[in-house]
């Protein structure tokens, strides 16, 4: 046997290995930055230094390794058989293997069938979600796995993706979790994600061996999963050529299949390909030359505000706080609104610290001269920091945003705002907010995107968006979510293009993402006439352009762009003029101590995780809650909430199953399931049955039953039933009943009466997939309820074959029984809301209909939104408790699903009632929603009012959800106003 | 296609809405614009559109552009193919290239529960934003749905499409089976255009079409294909299942039977008939499940027993000839789908979906890229949702499923089936 060469090219690194029989001659692992073909000759010619140029079989695997093998006219091996090809060339007796690489996860089954398996391509978090997450923290990776052994709790953070998971830690980040919790925590995501994903209901048993840069440098991660596998030391194999497993395998592919050849011709081959000219799809440049710079610059620089000299100032002055999710921004003001001190900084994971520091140094320069009279927070950790320092009041920072882009453009009549983690905007009609638009969580290519992105190429991101500026050839990195971006990225990457491409490419992606998918616009008049730009990453310049291309408008960039919510704070703060401000005096804030201890609420079932932060002095902030009662203080008289009122009533019916003469039946309250229960329970309570209902779903619940999720893009509402059908099995019923339903009941309010997909049809999918319903008598049949008097036959026929003594004459009657009970059901939904109605109006409060679909009642499904909305004293009701009081609508679109069309004429009532707003809630996955949500947008706004979507998953992420119910409120108080002034 | 053939008076409520509709004056000036799916099928079809006296062209812009008209056009969350359609479309108008006072769009409208019958509504939604809302559209339907006094097809016409139909499907079926093995590069491709121009004046000039009349050619392009050279042991056959639009078409699926064949494979693509047929029965199982009007119920059951016995036709033509491998008779199809899902399950390509998969792993053709567009609902179920249980009772199945959409990267996609076809590779 020869020499053999493998080259394992993946997503951030190369992985160089010549092996010569079974002893590894050299190896090598680097990261590349991009510079793919570049790095991978570097490594060549070291390797050529050492071993010499003997003659060697060579072939080439990874993700990005398939471009320049076949550029470069080499043998590719597909890198999740290179890795099987290891494995079974080392001869180890595995039965799994698990291999985490920088974006891909991989799974192979060894025995009992042997299966190799890749994430799917919305599953992009592994290697660059940890570096991700680790810049999130503000720490390296190194010290993200130190930090994780130090754990002493794990909060649940989705694992479906990296932006979602982000979107769970930062909240936590702010509310002052602690980092080596937030670390494991990380890592648990992970090994989840992997479980979930990958495993889809292969149980991992018997000696695994774990391969792959992150599992072989953090211990924290090793950890988790073998805590999660249950994997004793004998159990879990982590070998010493972790990393080089893929290039091992390709070393071994070679060595059998590719022809003879020396390193010095590989690099040869490298070196000529280099040359070709790019074949990937690219944009138009930024700017065609220096001058054209030039003028864009003295353009924008004209949006300036008057800054003063702290030290030499007198008299009163104002201080804005945005503590916003990734930075943190102070500004203070004088009387004439001019900037007297601002300060601009990531949060480094800590913005109590920061905030302190900075207004220490703020109450130093002020000293006795300037006298500070109003504080206001804003942004996500508003309530912290005005607990924390006594700030004055807080505000929503759309509100707060608004007030500055006033100052600068008083005609102003569109915002957009891209942060580091989110993209606002809004509409801006007669001095009001008027519809507000935010990124959700699958869109969330923003600023803190670009900056992960400069880092892990190995810049700041000050130069990396310089870099753009210039590139010649733009790369089209689509617009969707941060891990499709990933991907192509690594496509341009084996396409040969360059850092100043790429960063051309990501800026015109945030853009097109901002403005397709946020604001979803088709022309820049929809938008208005006066565009105000801001946030952080509109001081990146290629962004900037990138926009006003993409309107082809100029807009107003306001020099202190990354400011404005601290400003716009500070103009309030302004507004209030107190003759003292409560923030702590300097001593107060030298003194100052902060804690954060995570609890867990155990004043009701839902346990929410909470994090009890303790200030010196004894004051104390709780986070995390969903309800008011963890804090001490006696609950405010919440508004009527008619999602409570309904999870009641199905919980008490629930509790009814009485023992039966024929023994017990399960149902699975999920899906449809909320809409039917009252339904089936009363039929098969009639027919002798003893009813078993699985409780409202929980995330424990859902945990479950995740590892026999075949598709992890269908709504979390699905995903639950799995954990559903596992309480039930744990129960021990005979028989789970859970027909599929391809048509509803027919209201008489569209062209038809279906139900979604995924609603008709996933007791099908439960069947295929969840072995274990093989153990009981499990019911799936294919049923109508839309006419009783066939659905008494269809059920009948259907049911004697089970039960053979049960008689039609029964099941008529029961089924009777069973349409009155659903009947008055909606009939008490009704009155219950009229009755919240009328109650609501005699104090003169708001009320929000909170539409979706029966199964968002479900509060691990709405994640406590109501409960928040009902506890800032605002009237709650359900779609399906005034539905009727609307004709049904004609819509643009097919209206052919029952409980949409519901939503439309819920849509339209509302938009009949001046005291009324509409929330609609959406279940990420939701494709009809996709049709939905204009529609019932268009029946809203063409009333004049407000439209407001909340996209809503595993995620448990109220801060965002609180800004926009808060901002809503406030536009609807804001209305109210005006339509007072205008009746007098 | 697929329809409801419940008592619901509701049909059609807002399908009545007002809408620009295709005159009879239309019929002489407007050309008609056709998104592109299947290449072979829709020039049939189209041929015997310009037979009945239309200005017909099928649009065939790729590219980023059509891309990115989708994008701003359509809600991003929704399906692919929606998109994809609707942006060729806009990209069509805006190119310059037709008179817009003077042109038509036409697209297929099924009824069932899946979003994908929407499209036609999201169409007119796309077109009023970009202000081409003056364009008529035109609905091809076989229930009714949308009527137009230009455009109207008799029960011969659709007779005609459904050989159109059946001639696709044969051509491509043979050129699937002949492509990988020429010995003369291009010789496939030349047969098929050369075929494609035959039958297109054979369309084009008859006014009535049967079994009889379409024999002797389909007779011909068997031997013709036939006698094509071809060397190589065999190849590994892939088949290729899912979504209809993301399975056919090369936009929407980034060229996948190109690139499965440049990896050296074979490509087993099951045909259009199967959908139409597919939708017919779903009205006859409609009825067994659920009740109804009779007569509606009695017409599916002749409709599907002509489409049935069509098949079997061709099937034992391909038979006879001896060279090729036919497809599996429909009857046989549906009854596999048993044990797996039933055929209740009628949204989207539903029940057909997997039964396709099951019958391709009876063929022996393990390897199989199950294709849909990102969050595909009815694939949710009848996909991925599947393969569970298809593994569990065929342990050599190697199915991979990818999916479709605008943010997608091909290296991603391509890695994944690179993945299927190693496991297709050692499995040989």
């Amino acid at each position: 046997m020869g020499l053999k060469l493998g080259i394992d090219i993946g997503s951030t690194t190369v992985k160089v290995v010549i092996m010569d029989g079974d002893a590894i001659l050299w190896r090598r692992y680097e990261r590349h930055f991009s510079q793919v073909r570049q790095k991978t000759a570097e490594l060549l010619e070291a390797a050529r230094q050492v071993v010499g140029d003997q003659p060697l079989h060579a072939a080439v695997s990874g993700s990005a390794g398939f471009g320049v093998a076949k550029l470069i006219g080499m043998q590719f091996i597909q890198e999740v058989f290179a890795t099987g090809q290891a494995i079974r060339y080392f001869g180890i007796d595995a039965d799994a293997v698990i291999e985490l690489g920088g974006e891909d996860a991989k799974i192979l089954f060894l025995t009992g069938g042997v299966e190799e398996r890749m994430n799917g391509s919305c599953a992009g978090g592994t290697g660059a979600f940890i570096d991700q997450m680790a810049t999130l923290l503000n720490v390296t990776t190194d010290e993200l796995d130190e930090l994780s052994l130090q754990h002493t709790r794990i909060y649940p953070i989705a694992s479906r993706c990296g932006v979602f998971a982000k979107t769970d830690i930062q909240p936590l980040l702010n509310q002052g979790a602690r980092k080596e919790d937030l670390a494991a925590s990380i890592f648990q995501a992970v090994v989840n994600q992997t479980i979930t994903g990958l495993a889809q209901g292969r149980p991992i048993e018997g000696k695994v061996v774990f391969l792959g840069g992150p599992l072989y440098f953090l211990k924290g991660l090793r950890e988790r999963f073998q805590e999660t596998l249950k994997l004793d030391a004998d159990h879990a194999f982590f070998p010493e050529w972790s990393q080089y497993a893929v290039a091992i395998g390709t070393a071994v592919y070679a060595d059998e299949n590719a022809p003879e050849t020396t390193l010095s011709q590989v690099m040869e081959r490298i070196k000529s390909a280099s040359e070709e000219s790019h074949s990937g799809r690219y944009l138009e440049p930024l700017f065609q030359n220096r001058g054209e710079y030039e003028e864009f610059s003295r353009r924008h620089s004209s949006a300036t505000v008057e800054e003063r000299d702290l030290s030499s100032y007198e008299g009163s002055a104002y201080l804005g706080i945005d503590c916003g999710s990734t930075t943190t921004k102070l500004v203070l003001i004088g009387q004439e609104a001019e900037i007297l001190y601002q300060y601009y900084s990531s949060n480094q994971g800590n913005p109590v610290e920061l905030v302190r520091r900075q207004l220490t140094e703020v109450r130093r320069l002020c000293g006795d001269r300037v006298a500070i009279r109003g504080v206001v927070t804003t942004g996500y950790g508003e309530e912290l920091i005005q607990n924390a320092f006594h700030a004055d009041a807080g505000i929503v920072e759309t509100v707060a945003h608004f007030r500055a882009a006033r100052f600068f453009d008083p005609q102003v009549d569109f915002i957009l705002d891209i942060g580091g983690q989110d993209i606002k905007c809004f509409k801006v009609r007669s001095n009001a907010i008027d519809s507000i638009m935010l990124n959700e969580a699958c869109s969330s290519g923003c600023g803190s995107f670009i900056e992960t992105f400069a880092k892990s190429m190995g810049y700041s991101t000050e130069e990396f968006a310089q870099k753009g500026l210039f590139a010649k050839y733009p790369v089209d990195l689509g617009s969707r979510c941060t891990v499709f971006m990933n991907s192509s990225v690594k496509q341009a990457q084996k396409d040969g293009a360059t850092v100043e491409d790429i960063s051309a490419g990501l800026s015109i992606s945030v853009v097109k993402n901002a403005v397709y998918k946020v604001i979803r616009a088709t022309s820049a008049s929809e938008l208005g006439h006066n565009v105000v730009v801001q946030g952080g990453t509109f001081y990146n310049d290629a962004v900037l352009r990138a926009f006003e291309r993409e309107l082809g408008a100029n807009v107003t960039r306001p020099v202190i762009a990354g400011l404005m919510g601290a400003y716009g704070a500070a103009l309030s703060a302004r507004e209030i003029n107190l003759s003292q401000s409560s923030l702590l005096s300097l001593q107060e804030l030298e003194d100052f101590t902060h804690t954060a201890k995570p609890a867990v609420c155990g004043l009701c079932p839902n346990r929410c995780n909470l994090t009890v932060n303790s200030f010196a002095g004894g004051g104390k902030y709780i986070s995390g809650n969903r309800c008011e009662r963890p804090l001490g203080s006696r609950p405010k008289e919440s508004a009527p909430n008619l999602y409570q009122f309904k999870l009641k009533r199905l919980v008490d019916l629930s509790a009814q199953g009485k023992p039966g003469p024929r023994g017990k039946i399960g149902l699975a309250l999920g899906m449809n399931m909320y809409e039917n229960l009252p339904f089936w329970h009363t039929f098969f309570t009639q027919l002798g049955f003893e009813v078993v209902v699985s409780p409202p779903s929980t995330v424990e619940l859902f945990a479950k039953g995740r590892y026999t999720i075949p598709s992890d893009t269908v709504c979390y509402p699905a995903k639950l039933m799995h954990g559903h059908m596992e309480y039930l099995l744990e129960q021990g019923v005979p028989t789970i009943f859970y027909p599929s339903l391809t048509y509803n009941f027919d209201e008489k309010r569209g062209d038809n009466h279906y139900n979604c997909p995924v609603v008709a049809y996933y007791p099908e999918l439960l069947h295929a997939n969840l072995q274990k319903l093989s153990q009981v008598r499990y019911l799936y049949p294919y049923l109508s309820t839309d006419d009783p008097k066939s659905f008494v036959r269809e059920i009948y026929t259907y049911l004697r074959q089970y039960v053979a003594d049960l008689t039609k004459r029964e099941v008529k009657q029961a089924a009777e029984q069973a349409y009155q009970v659903y009947y008055r059901w909606h009939d008490d939904l009704r009155l219950e809301a009229e009755k919240a109605i009328a109650e609501t109006r005699a104090r003169g409060g708001k009320i929000i209909v909170l539409a979706g679909r029966p199964y968002h009642v479900d509060p691990e499904v709405n994640h406590g939104i109501d409960r928040l909305i009902s506890g800032l004293g605002v009237t709650v009701l359900t779609e399906d408790s005034i539905f009727e009081l609307a004709a049904p609508q004609r819509v643009r679109v097919l209206n052919q699903w029952t409980y949409h069309a519901r939503m439309y004429s819920a849509a339209q009532y509302v938009a009949t009632q001046p005291d009324m707003e509409l929330v609609q809630l959406v279940s990420f996955g939701c494709g009809i929603d996709a049709i939905t949500t204009d529609e019932v947008r268009d029946i809203l706004e063409s009333a004049g009012k407000l439209y407001t979507e909340l996209k809503i998953d595993e995620i448990n992420n109220l801060g965002a959800v609180k800004i926009r119910i808060r901002s809503l409120l406030e536009a609807m108080e804001e209305r109210r106003r005006a339509r007072e002034k205008g009746e007098n | 296609m697929e329809q409801c053939t419940r008592p619901c008076s509701q049909c059609a409520g807002a399908l009545k809405e007002e809408r620009v509709v295709f005159t009879q004056e239309m019929k002489k000036t407007h050309t008609i614009l056709i998104p592109t799916m299947l290449p072979i099928h829709f020039r049939f079809m189209a041929n015997i559109l310009e037979q009945k006296g239309y200005k017909v062209k099928i649009l065939e812009n790729a590219g980023r552009s059509v891309v990115d008209e989708g994008l701003k056009n359509v809600h991003n969350d929704t399906c692919y193919p929606a998109l994809l359609v609707i942006g060729q479309m806009i990209d069509a108008l805006k190119s310059g290239e037709y008179d817009l006072d003077k042109v038509a769009l036409l697209i297929t409208q099924t009824g069932g529960g899946c979003r994908a019958s929407n499209y036609i509504h999201l169409l007119r939604k796309a077109l009023q934003k970009s202000g081409f809302g003056y364009i008529p559209v035109i609905s091809l339907n076989i229930g009714g749905l949308e009527k137009n006094p230009g455009f109207t097809l008799s029960v011969s016409d659709y007779e005609k499409l459904m050989y159109a139909v059946i001639l696709g499907d044969l051509i491509m079926l043979l050129a699937n089976q002949c492509r990988p093995y020429e010995v003369e590069e291009g010789e496939t491709d030349r047969t098929v255009n050369r075929w494609i121009e035959v039958m297109s004046e054979f369309f084009r000039g008859k006014k009535v079409l049967n079994w009889g009349r379409m024999r002797p050619y389909c007779t011909q392009i068997l031997r013709d294909f036939a006698a094509i050279p071809k060397a190589g042991k065999q190849k590994i056959r892939v088949g290729v299942v899912g979504e209809i639009y993301v399975k056919y078409s090369p936009l929407g699926n980034n060229n996948l039977e190109d690139f499965l064949h440049s990896e050296g494979a074979e490509v087993v693509v099951p045909g259009l008939l199967d959908f139409c047929l597919y939708c017919v029965y779903n009205m006859i199982e409609d009825h067994k499940l659920y009740g109804g009007p009779k007569g509606k119920y009695w017409a599916a059951q002749a409709v599907y027993r002509y489409l049935v016995g069509k098949k079997r036709k061709l099937i034992e033509l391909i038979r006879e000839e001896g060279t090729f491998d036919p497809p599996e008779d429909f009857e046989a199809i549906r009854a596999m789908a048993e044990g797996y899902i039933s055929t209740g399950m009628k949204m989207g390509e539903g029940w057909l979906l997997t039964a396709e998969m099951v019958e391709l792993i009876h063929k022996g053709i393990n390897n199989i890229v199950c294709t849909q567009p990102f969050g595909c609902l009815p694939n949710h179920i009848a996909g991925k949702g599947m393969i569970h249980l298809i593994k569990e009772k065929n342990p050599q199945a190697n199915i991979v499923a990818v999916d479709y959409d605008p943010g997608a990267s091909e290296v991603n996609q391509q890695n994944r089936i690179k993945l299927m076809l190693a496991n297709a590779a050692m499995a040989q």
